[in-house]
């Protein structure tokens, strides 16, 4: 593993074997990842899985209890916060009340040694205030600024002395969602327009699915599975991540048989259900615990007559809608069966159309192939 | 509509009421009397007697002393303190640990308990011959004395405001946002610089409030000039208690009480706009 990742180039960020004790609690638990240069990064999970720990252990506010931290293929431990080529955007921005906008901006190049030129500074800090579009607020007060130009501020501070790694935590948890897309976008725009790694902490899944190269999914201090958006939507490696990244419905119980690259399962209730074995999950062997998973967009909806042929799946199972949403483009149905309890159901519109469409009340049959359902370790 | 703004008035009116006679008697009418006063002549014995004269003023100068002495022992005094207390304060706010937080700020308030009568007798027996002066003969410093000097003076002032001006500071502290000195340090601020940068500038409020409480009172003050000045360091307050006292001469008393005020207003007017213009412009309610 260590070999391997010696051989590798372009590693920009490098955790091995990292581990970080606050007293009795391990925040961080032996974790070993590589961040690319140029990549956006994210770390994603609930709070106090410790994924703002390990932004603060590359920004260097805290450092390891054991392990090593290299950025840009040079040991960091021990050297201060002040003398790391990283910038950070703080979570609620951290910006300077005492100071302009401008002032804020620059206070980056005013700790450079030598200290640049007065001209040249103006120059920086007023190309800053354009890329974020903030021209002409550099004489502002901080606290005349609304939110989303205080991020901005927050952003063209972190960029001015040009870091190797821009770290951002939970940059838009302050913003409301139509501000947050807005920002998103332009967070991806202008890590394309600079080119540099960045690394984002988020408990938004939404948001790192849809702007990261890569996301490290943390539980209680570990990775859990670290990957491409689509690896961790299409092959979570176990029941965790298939809950945190986007929907999916479960169905537990013991492995009964293992053939090939098909598992099945059998359910309390002595009912059996497969699927295929996920390749990033350990082999599961007869007697383990584990869940049948399946994605509610993959999953049908018909009317109560329909059998399994009638609606071409492997599996059709009756029950009742218990609620009914209306998304527009698809809707979406809780439907309590008879045998594996609720089950979301995404109905896309082509499909709908296939039916008279069904509401709350109504008996219905909930389908799916086994070639789409995935078998995950329970935990 | 109508009924409701009109209870509002009266609700106004009664919540205000206790606070205008207490402004109007306890404070405008006093001031109005000292004022007439000034105006006045001293009776042969003592006293007033009234009349409408310059005169009470045009002998300011004669004490002269005094109003060189405050004016320079009041802003001497608060610097001084200012010194002491912002260490002080940044110790508490920033640097201790949270369990001995509150035992501490306890304990800077606690000479509070006491009257300063009785402490202040207590600097006069320290800094006095059998005090401080005799532990530095024993390990061989010999002749310093202490007690009646303008030392003395600015070791019972320092002692006695010092607690004024270490609260206000500690609040602005703590309240300073730690992330901030963190952003500076990413930025590549290192720890020393970032005091300066960050902290100092967000903790001028404090400051500013500290340094007015203490200076307004300085200028009041008479009895630490009193007990550890002996009568070499005399104070405007010194020189009231004289002449009200002692000598009786209450239109001349009163010529400097009015004296004092305006030189009170001319100076924390200019002060507060100075310190207004200067801080953030978010902690002005502070002042």
């Amino acid at each position: 593993m260590t070999a391997e990742i010696n051989n590798l180039p372009d590693a920009d960020i490098e955790f091995r074997d990292v581990s970080k004790r606050f007293g009795d609690v391990i925040a961080v638990d032996n974790v070993s990842l590589l961040i690319k240069r140029g990549e956006f990064f994210s770390f994603l999970g609930p709070s106090g899985c410790g994924k703002t720990t390990s932004l603060r252990l590359i920004a260097g506010f805290e450092q390891p209890t054991t392990g090593g931290v290299q950025i840009g293929g040079t040991s960091v431990i021990g050297v201060p916060p002040h003398k790391r080529p990283v910038n950070m955007v703080f979570q609620h921005y951290a910006l300077f009340p005492h100071m302009t906008v401008a002032e804020n901006i620059g206070f980056g190049l005013r700790q450079r040694k030598p200290k640049p030129s007065r001209s040249d500074m103006d120059k920086q800090v007023d190309e800053s205030l354009e890329m974020v579009r903030m021209s002409g607020y550099g004489n502002r007060r901080i606290w005349e600024m609304s939110g989303g130009q205080q991020q901005r501020v927050a952003l063209a501070r972190a960029l001015i002395n040009r870091p190797t790694v821009l770290l951002l935590d939970e940059p838009l948890a302050a913003l409301d969602r139509k501000l947050r897309r807005d920002m998103q976008i332009e967070l991806q725009t202008l890590q394309r327009e600079v080119g540099i790694t960045f690394i984002l902490v988020t408990h938004d899944q939404e948001e790192a699915l849809s702007m990261s190269d890569q996301i490290c999914i943390m539980r209680e201090g570990r990775v859990e599975q670290l990957g491409s958006p689509r690896e961790l939507y299409d092959l979570p490696v176990n029941r965790y991540v298939a809950d945190f990244v986007g929907k999916t419905n479960f169905i537990a119980g013991t492995v009964s048989q293992v053939s090939g690259g098909t598992i099945t399962l059998e359910t309390e209730k002595g009912m059996s259900f497969s699927g295929r074995h996920s390749p990033e999950t350990k082999m599961l062997s007869p007697g383990d615990n584990a869940c049948v998973a399946i994605r509610p967009e993959l999953m049908l909806i018909g009317s109560d007559s329909e059998s399994a042929a009638d609606m071409n799946t492997d599996i059709a199972l009756s029950g009742q809608i218990k609620n009914q949403i209306f998304l527009g483009e698809h809707t979406e149905y809780l439907v309590a069966t008879d045998i594996i309890g609720d089950v979301l159901v995404l109905s896309p519109k082509y499909i709908e159309s296939r039916h008279k469409g069904f509401g709350p009340g109504d008996r219905v049959s909930v389908g799916w192939k086994n070639e789409i359902a995935l078998v995950l370790e329970d935990s | 509509m109508i009924d409701d703004t009109n209870a509002k008035r009266w609700l106004t009116g009664v919540l205000l009421g206790p606070t205008t006679v207490w402004f109007l008697f306890m404070l405008v009418l006093p001031l109005v009397v000292v004022a007439i006063f000034s105006f006045g002549m001293r009776s042969p014995e003592g006293g007033y007697v009234a009349s409408f004269t310059f005169d009470q003023y045009f002998n300011l100068p004669s004490r002269l002393a005094a109003f060189k002495n405050t004016l320079s022992y009041a802003p001497l005094g608060t610097l001084a303190s200012l010194l002491i207390a912002y260490p002080l304060a940044y110790y508490l706010a920033i640097k201790v640990n949270q369990k001995w937080k509150l035992l501490l700020l306890v304990l800077v308030i606690v000479p509070f308990w006491t009257s300063l009568l009785i402490r202040t007798y207590a600097w006069i027996f320290l800094l006095g011959g059998k005090g401080i002066p005799s532990l530095l003969e024993f390990i061989g410093i010999e002749g310093v004395r202490l007690i009646n000097t303008p030392f003395a003076v600015i070791v019972g002032i320092i002692y006695g405001y010092l607690p004024l001006m270490v609260f206000p500071i500690y609040i602005s502290l703590e309240k300073l946002d730690k992330r901030l000195l963190e952003a500076a340090a990413d930025l590549g601020c290192a720890p020393a610089r970032s005091f300066f940068q960050i902290t100092l500038p967000l903790s001028m409020p404090g400051m500013a409030t500290g340094c007015m409480l203490v200076f307004i009172l300085l200028m009041g003050e008479f009895l630490i000039p009193a007990f550890l000045g002996g009568g070499k360091v005399f104070f405007i307050g010194n020189a009231l208690v004289d002449l009200f006292l002692q000598s009786r001469n209450w239109p001349f008393g009163s010529a400097v009480a009015i004296t004092l005020v305006i030189i009170m207003l001319v100076t924390v007017s200019l002060y507060m706009r100075l310190a207004m213009g200067k801080s953030t412009g978010q902690d002005e309610s502070l002042m």
